[in-house]
């Protein structure tokens, strides 16, 4: 029998508010533990939430973002359980409804373009940190109350290639649109996933099972191949798929028991008295409509057609925000799209990986990349040049022109020097010269690395190549 | 001067205006009485003398400054659950003795801005759960008008403090008829103001769809000064409205006539196996409002009989939810598990007494999944069914008038084996939380016995002047408020 996975992520995405989101304590990572605190995150007796419009308008945000309807109505519940991560007991989130319904997601699987839908999204508090050491628990309630959204999809995806593609989207659009850092190592972004395997053709869903927490978008695609392949197993050896909560040990690449339907949460969900239902009128979200960000499909396009980039180039430079984000501030200073392209996605990238540091923490800024760009298309400088003179603002900064002044790296564009080197060539490299005469012109290549070579990559590989036919075709 | 901790706010207002007594006095003869008299009562759980003295000082310097306020200089009682920073705050509970408040409430911000002074934390139902103060964990308070009796509940620490003239005037909190029960019992008058008139930042929650920050003072006066001090929208309580605040005393006049204004009374609220005392008094009440020019007009609310199931769900539903935090991690009591389930339970074990833990699991059953539905959300609906009617009545009538209780107080541990018995005494308390409206207690009479007796006076959302208005003017035409009790 064939089967078909289904699968659906729930993603819990902390969003870009400068304060939490029932009270007005900073929201700020590696903060000394318990110093962002006050009644109201802590639990303390007698304080009360009051909403986070900021969180509100980036959770809308979203939403639009990913083509969800936005909720004229929604309202606030309390998600009743006991953990001391929790400072009240209970979590303030939406249940049944949430600020934004419906959605989808449109990427590229391997190749080939898919839609995944969106249940809806809603917003609700973050818990505390907990630490365990040998010596007991440690709690660190500055993060406890920060605003987070839980994005939750249909169980629309089929493989592991899906569910990464659904991720690595989904991540783009929240960095693109503002609405968070999506630092994984910061725990921005965290998924539950939720996997269940069916005979082809059953329209019945199996038996779901659900991964908890996790950041790593690795492990979840090894997670859900694991998964997929062990409920298929135990069905085909005529097991049942129980549905139940997993977790995934990355050491030993496979998931475990941790709780199953019997002993779930009872989470007694009831309407949050403390807080007013949330009205958003359809004039609130056309302001918010005319605000949004361009997303990356968007500036892929754009790049495509307004700078006239190939298709390959615009998909490279787009697939990271802060990438995208500097190629378009160069682009403002220079015409030479191409070229900056070049050397973002070549020299730049191969820079960024060999010193472990992205392009913004470096010494480049888009002003003097573009500079290079202009530099190279005008002649003055060649693009082997070009490639030294960007090592050195990547890891110096400092003004391209006065660099290539000073280090003397000009294009020598001077006639009687180029002579020079040219005959030099020719004189000391018989056999070249012997196999072009004999009708192979790509010897021309090792003459013309010579001159390079003799002058340190400045002459003018054009004019090089015209004066040294002219003399051998003579 | 001496005798000043029997006079009103209103009065001693007038007295420090003219310069004829100052607070420090006023706080002197309060903790004289206190000393002499609480013994007896055990109204107080703690006393905080040597701020009560340093913030008389100030307000008397202050008023010497220019500065001027009714309430400057006045010392009052506060109910255990309101946070006042640098004071414990229990609510009369184990689970949280030791607690220091680290923050003013927002009532408590706004009457320290009026120079009010803070004599101590008075006693309650633990947790506001109960209607007699017997379920304090910490000490039982006598009525002051016949010791054997109990003061009412939950705020019956505030209403006994206040009747036996060992504070000017107190704070209690309204769930179900905390703050109208016990000023019936013990001859005050207490109001259960509009909900969303007075921030509950700052008040422990109890049931917060329900509770409501009122007054329990000597005159409708009173009471009105202490709302307009504590009215209007705070930041920090989204459930606050954004209305503006009028001086609610000022109106209060002394032409005591009701002329123009229909009084509604609702037949469900006599109800069967009320005191006949009780009801002798009310009805001499209404006869009383007639006399002062009110017309009165039958009504009906025929959805107040469900109040008290519907109550007794939505209450313990919230509660179990509120009560959660008090789980030993990061205040008050803490006993050791193996893991947090451990210590959770433990905690929760040792620190909440019965009363508490019946509504906890109450309000857990009616919450899970299975049972909301026949439960939670069928008690929502008739909720609004309730608001509906009383919508309705308000349509043609300024005021309603009923019983606050269907007995006068009884005796200390009368009840205590039946709670549900003793659920049954807010029966005509509890509709107007519901229906998050407001509610004045008046004293109408006495027992045989000597034990007072309440004329509740019930108005539509955001009417207080209009039931302040009836309180007053029967209670300046009636001479039950003057009432002293002997002890
Ligand atoms: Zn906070």
């Amino acid at each position: 029998m064939k089967y078909e996975a289904c699968i659906g992520l729930e993603t819990h995405v902390m969003q870009k508010t400068r304060t939490k989101m029932f009270c007005g304590c900073k929201h700020e990572y590696g903060a000394e533990p318990n110093t962002n605190v006050c009644p109201v995150c802590l639990g303390y007796p007698g304080a009360l939430p009051v909403l986070n419009a900021r969180a509100i308008e980036l959770c809308c945000k979203a939403g639009l973002l990913l083509g969800c309807e936005i909720n004229p109505h929604s309202k606030w519940d309390r998600k009743n359980y006991f953990y001391p991560d929790m400072s009240k007991n209970y979590q303030i989130t939406q249940a049944d409804r949430p600020l934004c319904l419906g959605g989808k997601i449109v990427t590229e699987v391997n190749g080939e373009l898919k839609t995944f839908t969106l249940e809806r999204i809603h917003q609700e508090e973050n818990a505390a940190k907990n630490t365990h050491a040998a010596s007991g628990s440690l709690i660190d309630y500055n993060r406890a109350g920060t605003a987070l959204m839980e994005i939750v999809s249909t169980p629309c995806m089929h493989s592991a290639d899906d569910a990464f593609a659904y991720i690595q989207a989904l991540k783009l659009i929240m960095e693109y649109g503002g609405i968070s850092d999506c630092d994984l190592e910061k725990g921005h972004m965290r998924s539950d996933v939720n996997v269940s395997v069916r005979p082809v053709g059953q329209e019945k869903l199996g038996a779901k099972v659900e991964i908890k927490n996790m950041n790593s978008p690795s492990f979840i695609v090894e997670a859900i191949k694991y998964e997929i392949a062990r409920q298929i197993e135990l069905i085909e050896n005529g097991g049942k798929v129980v549905q139940e909560t997993r977790g995934y040990d990355s050491d030993r690449g496979e998931t475990f028991s941790q709780r199953t339907k019997e002993d779930a949460h009872d989470y007694r969900y009831f309407p949050e008295p403390d807080l007013l239902p949330v009205e958003i009128s359809a004039a609130q979200i056309a302001q918010w409509k005319s605000e949004l960000p361009e997303l990356p499909v968007q500036r892929r396009e754009r790049y495509v057609k307004e700078l006239g980039l190939p298709d390959y180039d615009a998909k490279v430079l787009t697939a990271e925000k802060h990438i995208s984000d500097f190629f378009d501030a160069a682009c403002h200073k220079t015409k030479q799209y191409k070229l900056v392209s070049n050397y973002m996605m070549g020299k730049v990238a191969s820079l960024a990986t060999e010193k472990s540091i992205s392009v913004d923490e470096s010494q480049l800024t888009p002003e003097t990349l573009a500079q290079v760009a202009d530099l190279v298309g005008g002649g003055t400088i060649s693009s082997s040049a070009a490639n030294e003179l960007i090592e050195i603002l990547f890891a110096e900064g400092g003004d391209p022109k006065a660099v290539v002044e000073a280090k003397c790296m000009a294009q020598v564009n001077d006639d009687s020097a180029l002579e020079k080197w040219a005959e030099e060539a020719i004189a000391g490299n018989a056999k070249a010269v012997a196999d072009y005469k004999a009708g192979n012109p790509a010897s021309i290549n090792s003459l013309m690395g010579y001159v390079m070579k003799q002058s340190k990559g400045k002459a003018n590989p054009p004019t090089v190549i015209a004066m040294l036919k002219k003399k051998l075709d003579a | 001067m001496a005798g000043l901790n029997t006079k009103t706010i209103s009065e001693l207002s007038d007295l420090l205006e003219q310069g004829k007594c100052t607070s420090v006095q006023i706080v002197n003869d309060v903790l004289a009485a206190i000393d002499a008299h609480d013994g007896k009562i055990g109204a107080y759980l703690t006393i905080d003398r040597a701020a009560a003295l340093a913030q008389a000082e100030a307000a008397d310097k202050a008023r010497a400054a220019g500065k001027k306020g009714a309430l400057l200089g006045i010392p009052l009682a506060i109910k255990d659950l309101l946070n006042v920073k640098g004071q414990p705050c229990t609510c009369s509970s184990k689970i949280i003795e030791g607690y220091v408040a680290p923050y003013d409430a927002t009532a408590i911000a706004k009457l320290r801005e009026a120079g009010a002074v803070f004599l101590g934390r008075v006693n309650m139902d633990e947790f506001a759960m109960g209607s007699s103060t017997e379920s304090s964990a910490f000490k039982k308070t006598r009525n002051p008008w016949n010791t054997d009796h109990v003061p009412g509940g939950s705020s019956g620490g505030s209403a006994a403090s206040v009747a036996a003239d060992e504070a000017i005037a107190a704070l209690g909190s309204d769930t179900g008829g905390s703050i109208r029960q016990p000023a019936a019992f013990c001859g005050c008058v207490g109001l259960k103001p509009t909900y969303g008139m007075i921030s509950r930042y700052g008040l422990t929650a109890f049931a917060s769809s329900l509770d409501q920050i009122g007054p329990i003072t000597k005159t409708v006066r009173d009471a009105a000064i202490l709302l307009t001090a504590m009215a209007g929208k705070d930041p920090m309580d989204s459930t606050t409205v954004d209305l503006p605040v009028p001086d609610y005393s000022k109106d209060l006049t002394d032409d005591h006539s009701l002329k123009g204004m229909q009084l509604g009374l609702p037949k469900e609220y006599f109800v069967e196996g009320m005191d006949p005392e009780v009801e002798t008094a009310v009805r001499n009440a209404i006869e009383h409002c007639k006399k002062l020019g009110a017309k009165i007009v039958d009504i009906s609310l025929p959805h107040s009989k469900y109040a008290i199931a519907v109550y007794y769900i939505i209450a313990t539903a919230e509660a179990s939810a509120n009560l959660a935090r008090f789980d030993g991690i990061r205040y008050g009591l803490r006993k050791d598990g193996a893991d947090p389930i451990e210590l959770y339970g433990k905690t929760r074990a040792a620190g909440f007494g019965p009363e508490v833990k019946r509504r906890i699991i109450l309000g857990t059953y009616v919450l899970s999944s299975g049972y909301y539905d026949a439960y939670y959300l069928r008690a929502q609906k008739v909720r609004t069914l309730i608001h509906n009617d009383f919508r309705a009545a308000s349509a043609h009538c300024d005021a309603i008038l009923a019983p606050v209780t269907p007995t006068p107080a009884y005796k200390i541990g009368e009840k205590t084996s039946d709670p549900l018995k003793m659920y049954l005494d807010d029966i005509l308390t509890t509709p107007v939380n519901l229906a998050g409206i407001c509610g004045l207690s008046v004293p109408c009479g006495f027992s045989k016995a000597g034990l007072p007796i309440g004329l509740q006076i019930l108005g539509d959302s955001f009417m207080e002047p209009s039931i302040l208005k009836v309180g007053h003017a029967y209670e300046q035409t009636t001479e039950w408020h003057r009432q002293k009790p002997k002890f």
